[in-house]
C-alpha cells in the first residue's frame, strides 16, 4: 500500500527544487536576532551589557598598558608609588620574576629549575601527541623525571647540591602536580577496579582507602604527612618534607580520581564484560582492551577536571611551608618596597596557572572528539 | 524418551563424543529456582534450538555451558572438560565455545575488523597479519568484508548481529551458542542473520540456539528442546514437537507463538 501511495505521488506533484532559508534566519545576521535582539527587553539587555563589557576592556587596558611603570631602577618603587593606583605596576614582576619562578633555588643556578620547567613542558607536548603513545613513552617519562632529578638537586656531574628546602616556585607546582597525577592515576585505576573486585578483601581495602581519604581535608593529609608522619619514624630517619607533601598528594588524588574512574566503569554495560568473557579474554585482557579504553574515554571531562583542580591544589602545601608557585608570589611583595603591589603580581601568577589549565581543558575537548568519533554515525 | 532421541539424533555420528553433556544442572538466582535437573546431551554437530516461554530457564542454560552464569548442582561437560572453578579448564573451555547475543555486544570502540581480530590475536596468540586474514575470510562469508573499517554504531542490527558471528567464528570454535539472535533486529534484518546461521549449521558446527523462529528450527534443527519454568518439557525432531505437542504447556506455548504469527 505504501509503495501505491508513493507512486502517486512521484507521478502527480513535481519535486519541489530545494530552496535556501531566508536571509533573516542564517549566517550572522539571523544568529545576532535569534540570540541577541529577538525582544526588546533582550536587546536592551544586550546593549547594557555590551556597555559595561566595553567599559571594563577600555577601564583594564589604560590601567594595565597606557598608564603602567614597567621597570624601575634599584628597587625605587616611588615611581609606581605615584601613580596612586591609576596605572598598574608591572616593575614588580619584571624585578620579582626570577623569584615568583625559581624561589629561593641559588641565583646563578637558575638556568637548572628554567631547564626543568622547560622539560616538564616538553613532556607534556610530547605526550599529548598521539603518535607518541607508544610503550617508549613511559621510558621517556622515567628518563627526563629522573634528570630532572638531578637537575634539581646536583651534587653530580658537576652540579652543585642544592638542598630541597631552597627549591621554589614554579617547578614545585609542576613538581608536585606531575608526580602526583602521574602516580595517582595508575593507583586510582587499580583502586577502581578493586573495588570491584569479587574478592572481599580487595574490595574492603579499597572502599576504606577512598572512604578515608575523601572524608578528610587535604590539608589536613598534608599536615599529617609534614608534622605527625615523622613522629612515627624512627630515631634518626628522615624522609624529604616535599616528598612526604608529594605522597600526601597522590594519595588524595588517586581517592578522588578512583571514584571518577569507577563511574565510567560503572557506565559500561554487562554485555561488553560477558563478549570479552565468551571470546576467552582473560581478566587483564579484558580490562585493558575493552573494559578500561571505553570506560576512560567515558570519563574524560570529569578526570580533566580534577586533573585541573589538583594542579591547584598543589598551592595548599604553602600551610607546611614549601614554596610553590603562589607562595613564592606572596613572598615576593613581603619586602617593604614592594608591599601594596599584589594585584600585579597575582594577576601574573593567576595567568600562569590560567595557562596550564587551560591547555588542559582545550587539549581534553580535542581528545574526547577524537576518542569518541565511533560514536558518530 | 530421551534416550531413544538422542539415539537416533547422534546415529549418522555415533563415533563422535558428545559436545555438551549436561547432567541434572541446577541453578538459582537467590532463592530463585531457575533451572531444575536440567539434562541435554549434544552430539559433534548436532544443532539444537530450545525454545519456550521467557523467564523458561532457556538462556540461563546456554549461558552455563560457557560458565556465564555458574551452575550450582549437577554437572555440565564440554567437549569432555568438566565445568568448575578451575579457571584453566574455563579458558579451554571459552576459546572452543563461541557465543553469539541477542545485544549483539560488538566492542564499540574498536572497528568490525579490530573486534575480529582480537581474540585470536590475544587468545590464541595469532600474528596480526594471520588474523586479518581470517576475519576477512569470515566476513566475507557473513558478505559484510566491505565494511570491515567502519565502528559498530556506523552498521545495521542485521549487519553487527553478522559481524559477531564472525567475530565468533574467528576464534574456530567447535560449539557456537546463539541465545536470541534475532530478538533484537527488525524484521527486515531476521532473514540476513538467519540465512547466515543456517549457512553456519550446513557446514557441521555444533549449534544450540535460543530461538523462537521456528521456521529456522523446522530447516535446521536436528531437536528441539522446549523448556518451562526451568525444566525441560519436551524434546524431540522439530515435526515431534511441532506437530505432536504431548504437554498442555507445550500446546499453550505453539498457540501462543503461532498467534504472534
Amino acid at each position: 500500500m505504501s509503495d501505491l501511495t508513493l507512486e502517486t505521488s512521484v507521478a502527480k506533484v513535481p519535486e519541489a527544487a530545494p530552496r535556501s532559508p531566508p536571509a533573516s534566519q542564517i549566517g550572522l545576521v539571523g544568529w545576532l536576532r535569534a540570540n541577541l535582539f529577538s525582544s526588546w527587553l533582550n536587546s536592551a539587555v544586550t546593549l547594557l551589557v555590551a556597555y559595561l563589557v566595553i567599559r571594563w576592556i577600555i577601564g583594564f587596558v589604560e590601567w594595565g598598558i597606557v598608564n603602567a611603570v614597567w621597570s624601575v631602577p634599584d628597587n625605587q618603587t616611588q615611581a609606581c608609588r605615584d601613580l596612586k593606583g591609576i596605572g598598574a605596576c608591572w616593575a614588580v614582576v619584571t624585578e620579582k620574576h626570577r623569584f615568583i619562578l625559581f624561589g629561593t633555588y641559588p641565583y646563578e643556578e637558575h638556568w637548572r629549575p628554567a631547564l626543568c620547567i622547560l622539560l616538564f613542558i616538553g613532556l607534556y607536548v610530547v605526550s599529548a601527541m598521539r603518535r607518541f603513545w607508544r610503550k617508549e613513552l613511559a621510558l621517556v617519562w622515567v628518563v627526563v623525571l629522573a634528570a630532572i632529578g638531578v637537575l634539581m638537586w646536583g651534587g653530580v656531574l658537576g652540579l652543585s647540591y642544592v638542598p630541597q628546602e631552597r627549591w621554589g616556585g614554579l617547578v614545585i607546582t609542576l613538581i608536585l602536580a606531575t608526580f602526583g597525577l602521574a602516580f595517582a592515576f595508575p593507583l586510582a585505576i587499580l583502586v577502581a577496579l578493586g573495588r570491584r573486585s569479587k574478592l572481599p578483601a580487595i574490595k574492603a581495602i579499597c572502599v576504606l582507602y577512598v572512604e578515608l581519604i575523601r572524608g578528610v581535608p587535604l590539608i589536613s593529609l598534608l599536615f599529617m604527612a609534614s608534622v605527625m608522619f615523622p613522629l612515627f619514624l624512627p630515631e634518626g630517619m628522615n624522609i624529604d618534607k616535599l616528598l612526604r607533601a608529594q605522597i600526601a598528594i597522590i594519595l588524595f588524588a588517586g581517592a578522588y580520581l578512583a571514584e571518577v574512574v569507577r563511574g565510567g566503569l560503572q557506565a559500561l554495560s554487562k554485555g561488553q564484560y560477558e563478549a570479552a568473557d565468551a571470546l576467552g579474554l582473560s581478566y587483564w585482557q579484558k580490562t585493558g582492551l575493552i573494559i578500561l579504553p571505553q570506560a576512560l574515554r567515558l570519563v574524560i571531562p570529569p578526570l580533566v577536571n580534577t586533573f585541573i583542580g589538583f594542579f591547584k591544589d598543589t598551592s595548599l602545601v604553602l600551610i607546611i611551608g614549601i614554596f610553590d608557585l603562589l607562595t613564592a608570589g606572596k613572598t615576593a611583595i613581603i619586602e617593604p618596597a614592594w608591599q601594596g603591589f599584589g594585584v600585579e603580581v597575582y594577576l601574573t601568577v593567576g595567568a600562569i596557572y590560567f595557562v596550564f589549565c587551560f591547555a588542559m581543558s582545550k587539549y581534553s575537548q580535542r581528545l574526547e572528539a577524537e576518542f569518541n568519533r565511533h560514536r558518530r554515525r | 524418551m530421551s534416550e531413544t532421541l538422542e539415539h537416533i539424533a547422534s546415529a549418522a555420528r555415533a563415533d563422535a563424543p558428545p559436545a555438551i553433556v549436561l547432567d541434572k544442572v541446577n541453578k538459582w538466582f537467590g532463592t530463585m529456582h531457575v533451572l531444575r535437573d536440567v539434562s541435554l546431551t549434544v552430539a559433534t554437530g548436532e544443532r539444537v534450538v530450545i525454545c519456550g516461554p521467557s523467564g523458561s530457564g532457556k538462556s540461563t542454560t546456554i549461558r552455563c555451558i560457557n560458565r556465564l552464569e555458574a551452575h550450582q548442582e549437577g554437572r555440565i561437560l564440554v567437549n569432555g572438560i568438566e565445568l568448575t572453578d578451575d579457571v584453566k579448564a574455563l579458558d579451554d573451555i571459552r576459546r572452543e565455545v563461541g557465543m553469539v547475543f541477542q545485544s549483539f555486544n560488538l566492542f564499540p570502540h574498536l572497528t568490525i575488523l579490530e573486534n575480529c581480530t582480537l581474540a585470536p590475536i590475544w587468545v590464541r596468540r595469532m600474528p596480526k597479519k594471520e588474523a586479518e586474514a581470517l576475519a576477512m575470510e569470515y566476513l566475507n562469508r557473513v558478505r559484510i568484508p566491505e565494511q570491515a573499517n567502519k565502528y559498530p554504531g556506523q552498521l545495521s542490527g542485521g549487519q553487527q548481529q553478522r559481524v559477531a558471528i564472525a567475530r565468533a567464528l574467528c576464534m574456530k570454535p567447535r560449539i557456537m551458542l546463539f541465545d536470541e539472535p534475532t530478538s533484537a533486529l527488525d524484521p527486515e534484518m531476521i532473514k540476513e542473520v538467519l540465512d547466515t546461521m543456517v549457512g553456519l549449521a550446513e557446514t557441521g558446527m555444533t549449534m544450540i540456539c535460543v530461538t523462537h523462529e521456528m521456521g529456522f528450527a523446522r530447516k535446521v534443527a536436528d531437536r528441539v528442546v522446549f523448556m518451562d519454568r526451568g525444566e525441560v518439557v519436551e524434546m524431540g525432531t522439530p515435526a515431534q514437537v511441532f506437530e505432536n505437542p504431548q504437554t498442555e504447556r507445550l500446546k499453550t506455548f505453539l498457540s501462543q507463538i503461532l498467534r504472534g504469527h
